[in-house]
């Protein structure tokens, strides 16, 4: 029996690994990873993944191919790509949403706008993927003008890490001092997500 | 770049100037941008013509590169901040001249959302281009862009949005404006990054805009379509 593969966001792929191992998955599921920075340029993601999942079609080593991204800013065309292909990804908008679970989510993200979220992947990145991704560091004065709106930072922790805690309060004062949250959601949907790969089933 | 290399601006005739400033403006030096402004108001060019010649001209190659992938967020933002900085020189100086007006836009990002940057891309690009633009920032629900539409009466309403959790309310504002019998005194853009064609005609807008140079490039086209339609009605 070929095992199945996760295609997914650099930005999960240390998540997903725990979770296959958590899960004594080993064998039958594997993962592989596109680059996490395409976080900040959406656009790449949906050609990265065509080739990636092109690729991986015409190996014929694997059972079924499932996304390991949310919409991800692709703004719907990550969606028409994988019904075109039936694929199936792991819903909601962002990994944050996933993480927190839909519908906590939607409450934090309406009980204040403004809010800059991040996971353990962010936090621990944050340095590379926001301040040079972003050119904060050579450039402070595109700060106002790029979180010039935002008054929180909440931490979505799948993890409970204090070296991470205090890298997200950290990231909170970079972005202009921020107040700062954290809530412990575990690895959430993507959870559910990763079993349901495992045995084949629709995530 | 050593000192037999720097380039001084001063030196430079109109043409390499211009050209200079473009590059500059591409880089997103500000202070050279706005020497170059300086230099050519001095020469006795008009503040329009530095406005449209130097400044929009060069904008507009960062918006293409911008579209094309060459250029990102920060690299954009910094050129905007140079324009910015130009316009900064040139404003009292085009209100005292007088510069053509092509027409005027109200803009906002809609309710639920904070996001601005290319909102304020757009609005730069349109003053840039003609137009009286009437900014009223983010998070706006439908009061805001009625009260401004009966305050500045503009020919175009512009929303922005870029969450696709609150793009759906442009179809609130459009319906809106239908159920009060207006819709048809605005032309409706909209823009943002996961909006496409599709989603602007579902809506009801009237064009979605992809970037701030297809935004004036489409405001330019449905604001004389409509002065055609006044004219010959």
């Amino acid at each position: 029996m070929k095992p199945n593969l996760i295609i997914g966001c650099g930005a999960i792929a240390q998540e997903l690994v725990a979770l296959i191992k958590a899960n004594g998955l080993q064998g039958g599921l594997e993962v592989t990873a596109l680059p996490a920075i395409w976080h900040n340029t959406p656009e790449k993601i949906l050609p990265g993944l065509k080739e990636k999942v092109a690729a991986a079609q015409a190996s014929d080593k694997y059972e079924k191919i499932y996304i390991g991204y949310a919409d991800c800013g692709t703004g719907g065309l990550l969606d028409r790509y994988i019904d075109e292909e039936g694929l199936e990804r792991i819903g909601g908008d962002h990994c944050y949403a996933f993480y927190a679970g839909q519908a906590r989510f939607s409450e934090l993200f309406e009980q204040e706008l403004g809010t800059f979220y991040l996971t353990d992947y962010l936090a621990r990145h944050f340095d590379r993927l926001i301040i040079q991704g972003y050119k904060l560091d050579t450039h402070p004065e595109l700060l106002p003008m790029m979180f010039g709106h935002y008054s929180k930072l909440v931490y979505l922790a799948q993890v409970d890490d204090p070296e991470l805690d205090e890298l997200a309060r950290q990231a909170a004062d970079k972005l202009g001092g921020l107040a700062y949250e954290r809530h412990i959601t575990g690895y959430g949907e993507l959870a559910t997500f990763v079993r349901a790969a495992a045995g084949g089933e629709a995530g | 770049m050593s000192d037999e290399d720097e380039i001084i601006l001063a030196e430079l005739n109109d043409e390499e100037l211009v050209q200079q400033m473009h590059d500059d403006l591409y880089e997103g030096l500000k202070e050279e941008v706005v020497e170059g402004v300086e230099i050519l108001l001095d020469r006795g060019w008009t503040p329009y013509d530095v406005l449209t010649k130097a400044l929009v001209a060069g904008m507009t190659i960062v918006g293409i590169d911008f579209r094309d992938g060459i250029l990102y967020v920060p690299e954009v933002l910094m050129a905007a901040n140079s324009m910015k900085a130009g316009m900064g020189v040139l404003k009292p100086l085009l209100a005292e001249t007088g510069a053509p007006k092509i027409g005027s836009m109200v803009i906002g990002t809609v309710k639920g959302d904070i996001h601005d940057i290319g909102k304020n891309l757009v609005s730069m690009m349109m003053e840039g281009a003609g137009f009286e633009v009437y900014d009223i920032g983010i998070n706006n629900p439908v009061e805001n862009y009625l009260e401004a539409l009966e305050e500045h009466k503009p020919e175009i309403l512009g929303m922005s949005a870029l969450l696709t959790t609150t793009m759906p309310y442009m179809k609130v504002v459009v319906d809106t404006l239908v159920e009060k019998g207006i819709r048809d005194d605005y032309i409706v853009l909209v823009g943002g990054a996961p909006l496409n064609e599709e989603f602007a005609e579902n809506v009801g807008a009237d064009a979605y805009c992809r970037d701030a140079a297809v935004a004036v490039e489409t405001a330019k086209e449905w604001v004389a379509k409509m002065h055609n339609r006044r004219a010959s009605a």
